[in-house]
């Protein structure tokens, strides 16, 4: 299966980003094979609002189930869910390949509703 | 000159006395019998009811055009999530609406090639309307956690009676609600104190107001004869000086009480006399 | 770290000023002026500027005179009264011309005038800087005249402060926040620690505060409120204090009238630097309380 870990670097080694709207990159990542590529969110940098939503749809259009990250604010939270991604929460910035890891053994929360006010940061 | 002009009540800094001109501007006028109408643009933190005491007769909620999506005849293309410049639009298996987001310009609705997006009024404040003794009486009040103001500010503005002089009360500070508030004006009167803060942000409001083309002219509120930096900044720029209200811990007192100065500091009277004399000379 | 946002609703309550003043008290704090539509607190922390970037933030339409065909289109289109009719100055046909200032940079103009006579360029709309000043680094901005305040440079200040304040390991934000209750005030406020609203005893102050402390409650972010000026109108001081409490907001003081303020402010000084007064010491009490407050009620971390 096919997930999105946040990231503020290209690579699972380093520590995630735990903010889901405005993370530099998207490792997509393949819990199967383990095989992961990443993809620059840069744009979402800068965007005036509405971060959160282009970076659901970037996750949407990557193919991803899930995403692994630290909080989801409202809007983003809308988007992933009308796009059926299930939201998987980790507590603090671990490395990707932690994170990846407690996700297939189950061991992280899923999300059912945003746990952010909703930035603008 | 027109026999009913606009005119916006401006200032760079917040709490130079704005609201306190425009009140006893428009209750001057209107006790020597002119057609006066006072609106409060100031829609995030209205003021001159508390002043003026108006009697509401009607409240309308103010709209922004939101767009909603026929899911029966969207393809799913994208093209109303990739005009959209807002990030209102998020194109998922289908587009999703983020109304918070929009700012009502249409081009969603103009760029889908089935037609399969209408438009629903999304409330975003009020316009409140009603008389305080002769003065018409206009204000916008914009709901709490609401982020934009200037389709408020327009839509208050629409109520400008053309058979009056309208006072429109302007936001504080140079960004767009008070562009909103200003534009078309008449005249502009910016208001100020003599500080150092109270300066600076009159140079921004000068630097903004000016490209504008519209005439306008400073007031110096709290006064203080030993502190003549804005006087000077005034003569150097070629910016008329309307009036000098002088600092007046009893003035502050009054005002912390919502009352008008007229009874217990009758010169204000002439002061707005004068003012207005200012004004009309520059119209 | 902690972020801890002054703001008043009412703007010339005296928030900048005591900003200052609890920039002179705070130990080892960053500063960040999120008053960027009128950024003040420089003019008394005379900052030196080591960084300065341009901000760019949405888009403007531009007609092109020269291709433009006077069909109006864009003007009936135009949603925010921004487009109207002029004399070309090449030969005086009537040609269509943009209000920059009016112009939202929705794009509906742009894509649909037949000609394709308009651009659309990325707009910049203002400048931000990083300086040095005498209580410890700054970050402040300034936004381009008529331009629109959707809050992302308030926000982007924010962020530069926190990011300076993790490199040079400072322990606080002070943040001096617009006023109002729009967009510049929601991005000063959202997640942070606390917000200290600086109100005066009037009945402006006192209908503003019900909207911010709103405000606040909707971010559910734990609020202060001080009363400065208090003595003007010592009845509604009470009555602030007693709407403070209802709203599940702390008083943590009152600062009172007096010439120390401006006078202080001429000089260049915080009032706290500018000699001892009854006054400097109504502003380090309101200080120390609302910084026992934050202290005591346990609020999320900063991230």
């Amino acid at each position: 299966m096919k997930v999105v870990i946040t990231s503020s670097s290209q690579t699972l080694a380093e520590p995630i980003d735990m903010h889901f709207g405005r993370a530099k990159y998207f490792i997509l990542a393949d819990t199967e094979t383990g095989h992961a590529t990443a993809h620059d969110n840069a744009q979402n940098l800068h965007a005036a609002q509405g971060a959160g939503i282009q970076s659901a749809e970037t996750v949407a259009k990557l193919g991803a189930e899930a995403v692994i990250t630290g909080s989801v604010g409202p809007k983003a939270f809308r988007a992933l869910q009308a796009a059926g991604v299930k939201i998987a929460l980790v507590e603090s910035a671990c490395p990707g390949t932690e994170a990846l890891r407690r996700f297939k053994d189950g061991e992280l929360p899923v999300l059912d509703s945003p746990n952010s006010e909703g930035h603008w940061v | 000159m027109t026999s009913f002009p606009s005119i916006a009540i401006a200032s760079g800094k917040g709490g130079t006395g704005k609201t306190t001109v425009a009140v006893h501007l428009a209750a001057w006028l209107a006790g020597r019998g002119h057609e006066i109408q006072y609106l409060d643009c100031d829609v995030e933190e209205p003021n001159g009811h508390l002043f003026l005491k108006p009697e509401i007769k009607a409240a309308e909620p103010a709209a922004i055009p939101v767009p909603v999506v026929d899911m029966n005849r969207c393809t799913a293309c994208g093209k109303c999530a990739a005009v959209c410049e807002f990030n209102a639009i998020a194109m998922l298996k289908k587009p999703m609406v983020f109304p918070e987001l929009c700012h009502g310009c249409g081009a969603c609705t103009l760029v889908c090639p089935v037609d399969a997006i209408r438009e629903e009024p999304r409330d975003i404040g009020t316009v409140e309307t009603g008389l305080a003794g002769p003065i018409r009486f206009a204000q916008g009040r914009l709901n709490v956690g609401e982020p934009m103001s200037p389709p408020l500010i327009r839509a208050v503005k629409i109520r400008r009676d053309p058979a009056a002089i309208a006072l429109f009360d302007s936001p504080p500070g140079t960004s767009c609600p008070v562009i909103a508030t200003v534009r078309a004006a008449d005249f502009i009167v910016l208001v100020t104190e003599p500080s150092p803060f109270g300066l600076h942000d009159l140079t921004l409001a000068v630097e903004t107001f000016r490209p504008m083309g519209l005439p306008f002219g400073v007031v110096v509120n709290r006064a203080d004869p030993a502190d003549e930096r804005v006087q000077d900044f005034c003569r150097q720029q070629e910016i008329p000086v309307l009036a000098e209200l002088p600092d007046d811990r009893r003035v502050a007192e009054t005002y912390a009480r919502g009352e008008l100065l007229f009874d217990r500091l009758p010169e204000w009277r002439d002061r707005m006399a004068a003012l207005w004399a200012r004004i009309e000379e520059r119209l | 770290m902690k972020e801890l946002v002054v703001i008043s609703g009412k703007g010339g309550t005296g928030k900048t000023s005591l900003t200052a003043s609890f920039a002179a008290l705070a130990r080892k704090a960053v500063l960040a002026d999120c008053d960027v539509d009128a950024a003040d607190l420089h003019l008394i922390l005379q900052p030196e500027v080591r960084r300065r970037e341009s901000f760019v933030s949405g888009r403007e339409a531009v007609i092109r005179e020269a291709d433009c065909a006077g069909c109006g289109r864009c003007a009936a289109l135009c949603r925010f009264e921004a487009i109207s009719a002029v004399a070309r100055d090449s030969d005086g046909a009537r040609v269509f011309r943009i209000d920059s200032a009016a112009c939202e940079g929705c794009g509906v103009c742009t894509w649909n005038c037949p000609a394709k006579a308009i651009d659309f360029p990325e707009r910049t709309c203002g400048e931000w800087f990083v300086s040095a000043t005498r209580h410890g680094p700054m970050v402040h901005a300034r936004l381009a005249p008529g331009a629109e305040n959707s809050g992302k440079l308030v926000a982007l200040v924010r962020e530069q402060a926190r990011e300076t304040a993790r490199q040079s390991k400072r322990e606080l934000v002070l943040v001096d926040g617009p006023p109002g209750t729009g967009c510049p005030v929601i991005a000063a406020v959202t997640n942070a620690n606390a917000i200290l609203v600086v109100t005066e005893p009037t009945v402006s102050g006192f209908h503003d505060l019900s909207r911010v402390l709103q405000l606040a409650a909707h971010f559910r972010i734990p609020a202060a409120v001080c009363v400065n000026k208090w003595d003007i109108h010592p009845d509604m001081a009470d009555r602030i204090e007693d709407q403070a409490r209802s709203a599940g907001a702390v008083p943590v003081g009152r600062v009172r009238y007096g010439p120390e303020a401006t006078d202080a402010q001429r000089r260049k000084l915080a009032v706290v630097e500018a000699g001892d007064s009854p006054l400097a010491d109504d502003i380090r009490a309101v200080w120390q309380n609302w910084l026992d407050s934050t202290a005591e009620s346990g609020e999320k971390e900063s991230r």
